[in-house]
């Protein structure tokens, strides 16, 4: 049966992606970030996991408000990244797993969460930064990408959140093929890009979250939706994908941790969380 | 009733919103494609025209003034793609939504990891 191996968090943001294609990680502005990534490098080449589930938040490539899909999975062989508009130079496609990704989505549904599933589906700087921060070579394994809505209100709750990574924990460990999974979610934390409060950070909010979803993620589920817009900023509802890949893991120990402030408008944050 | 709360400096991006914006919005989501931009740049007139842009929608673009476009039912990540087309980043964004220069702008950023 299939077993997952841990959790990985990480923010998305596309300046980060720029950083990269333009070797400036170890430059004074970049390194407070960078420096969170070896020893998810270590961890990942010592458990080489058989594949990815990236759990992020579509900004506009995969998605518009024609069709806004609450939660969607990918369903295809591969992924395409695409022009965002912005200038982020164009990813190689990304291989998927379409049967364990049918399998998934036919336990999800059974377990009465209803996704959209995507044979098709272009992957944004949400989904791909993350595979760049972790494998930075390219040698990542097969992905299966998972979008929540935080783009238009109403969002999932914070509970539906953590519930839907219950469920996904379920799904993936019935696979009956023998594969071991790394759960990714990704995204925040604290962050506002709109409005007269552009620039809002939350250094206490985050460590907080940070804290909780390790010890006692269940907590969380208590803070309303307007609550974490106040408290994380319009965009730090991408918390939301933290609390989902969280869902999935069960017990956990935290390996390593780092937060930051500022990459871009963001407080950064990434954690890795073992499953025990 | 009103399921959202009031929080100072910022919009909710909620139905209503979605409502008021969505021609702006789907313009700005064309802008993935390099060829919508080049087709935007050399006639933004028509190119308003052509996705049913209101006149306050126009007149937030023609002066690329992203709070008027936000009030006129903007959502940020559309927005950036517009912005995209002018080379402005998130801080310059910030800057002027905020009133003050993309260098005081992330000094506010930076200081807020102190």
């Amino acid at each position: 049966m299939a077993r997952i191996l841990g959790g990985i968090t990480t923010s998305h943001i596309p300046a980060v992606g720029n950083a990269i294609a333009n070797q400036t990680q170890d430059d004074p502005y970049w390194e407070p970030f960078f420096k969170a990534y070896p020893p998810i490098h270590k961890w990942l080449a010592e458990n080489k996991p058989d594949v990815v589930i990236n759990i992020y938040n579509d900004h506009g490539l995969g998605f518009f408000l024609d069709q806004m899909p609450t939660f969607a999975i990918g369903a295809a062989h591969e992924y395409r990244n695409e022009d965002e508009g912005w200038g982020l130079p164009k990813l190689p496609p990304f291989k998927g797993d379409a049967p364990f990704s049918w399998h998934v989505i036919e336990s999800m549904v059974e377990d009465e969460f209803d996704i959209t599933s995507c044979q098709e589906l272009a992957v944004d700087h949400g989904f791909t930064v993350p595979m760049q921060l972790f494998w930075p070579d390219g040698d990542h394994p097969p992905a299966i990408p998972i979008s929540a809505n935080t783009v238009q209100h109403p969002i999932p709750t914070l509970k539906r959140a953590l519930d839907f990574g219950k469920a996904l924990g379920r799904a993936v460990r019935s696979y009956p093929e023998d594969i071991s999974v790394v759960i990714l979610g990704t995204g925040g934390l604290s962050h506002q890009l709109d409005g007269e409060r552009a620039g809002f950070i939350n250094r206490e909010f985050d460590e907080m979250c940070m804290e909780k979803i390790v010890s006692d993620p269940e907590a969380l589920t208590k803070i309303s939706r307007m609550e974490l817009v106040e408290k994380a900023g319009s965009q730090g509802t991408e918390f939301l994908m933290w609390m989902m890949m969280r869902g999935a893991l069960g017990d956990v120990r935290k390996l390593s941790s780092n937060y930051h402030i500022p990459i871009s408008n963001t407080g950064a944050g990434t954690m890795l969380l073992e499953c025990v | 009733m009103d399921p959202h709360a009031d929080i100072p400096g910022t919009t909710i991006f909620d139905g209503k919103m979605a409502m008021i914006g969505y021609a702006l919005n789907k313009m700005c989501y064309s802008f993935n494609r390099a060829e919508a931009r080049e087709a935007y740049l050399a006639d933004p007139e028509a190119y308003f025209e052509r996705f049913g842009l209101n006149e306050a929608q126009k007149q937030a673009c023609r002066d690329k003034d992203v709070l008027a476009m936000i009030e006129a039912g903007g959502n940020i990540y559309y927005l950036a793609k517009f912005a995209g087309i002018y080379k402005l980043n998130m801080q310059d964004i910030g800057a002027q939504q905020t009133g003050v220069s993309p260098d005081a702008f992330r000094e506010k950023l930076r200081k807020a990891g102190e």
